[in-house]
Order: structure tokens, then C-alpha cells, then sequence
């Protein structure tokens, strides 16, 4: 028998890259954001509207992850920004350290915003930090007013909710203020805009918010 | 299933400490858990059953225990929280209350030959 005590942090080593990502950013000026949701809910949609209401303010970059294909950064790429993919193969959520290699293939160092799009998951990507100034969820009309509750540690995590796919609310029959409770009992301090990508209804609200957080950043470049 | 990262960090810590104490094998880890750490025990659990057997730990015990949650409002102190029905608006005046414990993901100890 030998006993030792550890006393270790299990995420201590993605935060340790999470930080190093964090000094990098803050090096080069970039402001970055982590939209996080379950597949489907339209992540790569808010990044469409968010791109087109924002590129002519800002140098913007992409950062997409899926499990396979290009599908998402080639529509991204549409959009005339620059954008990356990711694929991780069977892992469930980015983490810092993909983030931190996929510098070596994507030069985001003339980028005032970058936006990462995380695997479409409710569950896991919550847990890793990427370095980020914001982590903003994706939620829509389609998914049921209860998955704030169903689903706390996003919800919790989340900087704001963007519930999308609002023009949907009268056929899915979604209490909005239903929603609206849940998302405050599990995170009291998190706006919420309800937006929808197809019609563009609320999107300034949330171009607005977004502005102001972007404006409020000061970079310490000497790290 | 990040369950299966999350158990590849334990053995990282686990491995590592093993070669600073210059010892053979590990006997035993002990690992902490917070109810709201996004972490499922069983799947952990199976995700260090697929990964140690390659590992210097491929004969220990694996002991996770569960810490539970509590929020503190302001004004009427600490309460308990569940995680069935997570609501961080304090149940005795309704104020915005902060999570103060269930987050944790700590490697206690380990027993090494």
C-alpha cells in the first residue's frame, strides 16, 4: 500500500490549453464565440445572418466542427469569410486543443471576431472550454419548452440563448414564456432573443447585444 | 460519450504521478465528481474499463464518488439543489442564487505499488 494524494483537476489539462488559446487571442485582438446546440437547431444559420449583418464592421473568420464532412464551412465559405473545418471523427464536442491545431492550418490572426460552430450535441461540448469570450447556445421552437431542465449544463453555461425558428412557434405549439422560465431557473443572468434565420425577424436584437460585448473586450495584446 | 476523454485525462493524471513516485503499477484510483459536472458515472466507468487495460492502471479499482449540488442565495444562505429540477432562483425570496459546489472533477488520490 502506498498512498498518495493527487488532489488533480481532470479537465485541469483542457484548461491549461484553453488558456494558452486565451493568451493568443488576446495577442492578436481576436474576439471569439462558441455557438453550441443540439443538431438542427440552426447554428450554422444564426452564423449566416450574424455574418451578413456584421462583415462589412469586422474581419471575420469560421471555425466549424463536425463528426465528417464539409458541409457547413462550404456554406460558410459562400458567405465570402474565411472558413475551417474541423472534423472530429467520432468525438462529440471540440475541444481547446483541436482548436489550438487547427491554428496550424488557419491563419486567424487578422480576425477581429471568430466565430466556432461546436458538434451539434446538447450534452458534451458544455464541459470543454475553448478559450472563448462567449459561449452562446442555439436553441429552436422545435425542440420542446422543457430541455432547459432536461439538458441544465448548456443552458447554465451559456453567455445568452438565441432561440431560433420563432416564425415556427404557432405549429409547434411551444409555450415561449414556458421557455423563457426554464432557461431563467437554470441561468438567471442569460438574455434570450428570439430570432428567426428564414424570415430575419429579432436578428438585430441580437446583432445589437453581440456589438456591445464585441466593443466592451479589452484585449491585453502584451500576453 | 466525452466520458471517454474525460477518463483518457484521469489516466494521464494517474500515469503521470505513478512515474514521479518512480512506482511500478497503480492499485487504486479515487476520483471526485460533481452532480453537475456533466459526467455520467456509469459511462465513465465503462470508458475506464475500454481504456486502462493498455495502461499501468489496467488492474486497479476505479472509486468515483458523487458530490452533491448547492447554490447560495445571497440573502437566505445555502440550499440544496436537485439536479431533476435545476432552478437557480432562490426558493426562499426568489433572488438569483450561484452554484457553490457540484462542479468538481478532482482525482483525490491513488494507491500505488
Amino acid at each position: 500500500m502506498h498512498m498518495i494524494p493527487v488532489g488533480t483537476d481532470i479537465m485541469a489539462s483542457n484548461e491549461k490549453t484553453a488558456l494558452e488559446n486565451r493568451e493568443f487571442f488576446d495577442r492578436y485582438g481576436i474576439y471569439v464565440v462558441n455557438l453550441m446546440s443540439a443538431p438542427g437547431a440552426g447554428k450554422t444559420s444564426v452564423l449566416e445572418q450574424t455574418i451578413k449583418s456584421l462583415k462589412s464592421e469586422y474581419d471575420l473568420g469560421v471555425i466549424e466542427g463536425d463528426l465528417v464532412t464539409t458541409i457547413d464551412a462550404d456554406r460558410i465559405a459562400a458567405t465570402g469569410v474565411p472558413a475551417y473545418q474541423i472534423t472530429t471523427g467520432l468525438v462529440c464536442h471540440l475541444d481547446a486543443r483541436m482548436v489550438h491545431t487547427a491554428f496550424h492550418g488557419f491563419d486567424v490572426k487578422g480576425f477581429d471576431v471568430l466565430f466556432i460552430e461546436n458538434v451539434g450535441n446538447l450534452v458534451c461540448p458544455a464541459e470543454f472550454n475553448l478559450g472563448e469570450d462567449l459561449k452562446i447556445m442555439v436553441f429552436s421552437t422545435t425542440e420542446g419548452a422543457e430541455k432547459p431542465k432536461k439538458y441544465p449544463l448548456m443552458f447554465h453555461e451559456a453567455d445568452a440563448v438565441i432561440l431560433n425558428k420563432v416564425d415556427l412557434a404557432p405549429y409547434t405549439g411551444i409555450s415561449i414564456e414556458e421557455l423563457a422560465q426554464n432557461v431563467r431557473e437554470v441561468n438567471p443572468l442569460a438574455p434570450i432573443f428570439a430570432v428567426s434565420c428564414r424570415t430575419g425577424e429579432g436578428i438585430e436584437a441580437w446583432i445589437t447585444w453581440l456589438r456591445e460585448q464585441i466593443g466592451s473586450r479589452n484585449f491585453d495584446k502584451a500576453a | 460519450m466525452h466520458e471517454m476523454s474525460i477518463a483518457q485525462s484521469i489516466l494521464d493524471i494517474a500515469v503521470g504521478e505513478m512515474e514521479k513516485n518512480a512506482s511500478a503499477g497503480i492499485r487504486k484510483i479515487k476520483i471526485s465528481i460533481g452532480e453537475f459536472s456533466g459526467v455520467v458515472k456509469e459511462a465513465l466507468e465503462f470508458a475506464f474499463e475500454v481504456l486502462a487495460p493498455e495502461t499501468p492502471a489496467a488492474r486497479a479499482s476505479f472509486e468515483i464518488e458523487v458530490l452533491p449540488m448547492t447554490a447560495e442565495c445571497t440573502e437566505c444562505g445555502k440550499f440544496e439543489c436537485r439536479l431533476n429540477d435545476l432552478n437557480l432562483l432562490c426558493p426562499g425570496c426568489g433572488r438569483i442564487a450561484f452554484i457553490t459546489s457540484g462542479r468538481e472533477m478532482t482525482v483525490d488520490y491513488l494507491d500505488l505499488e
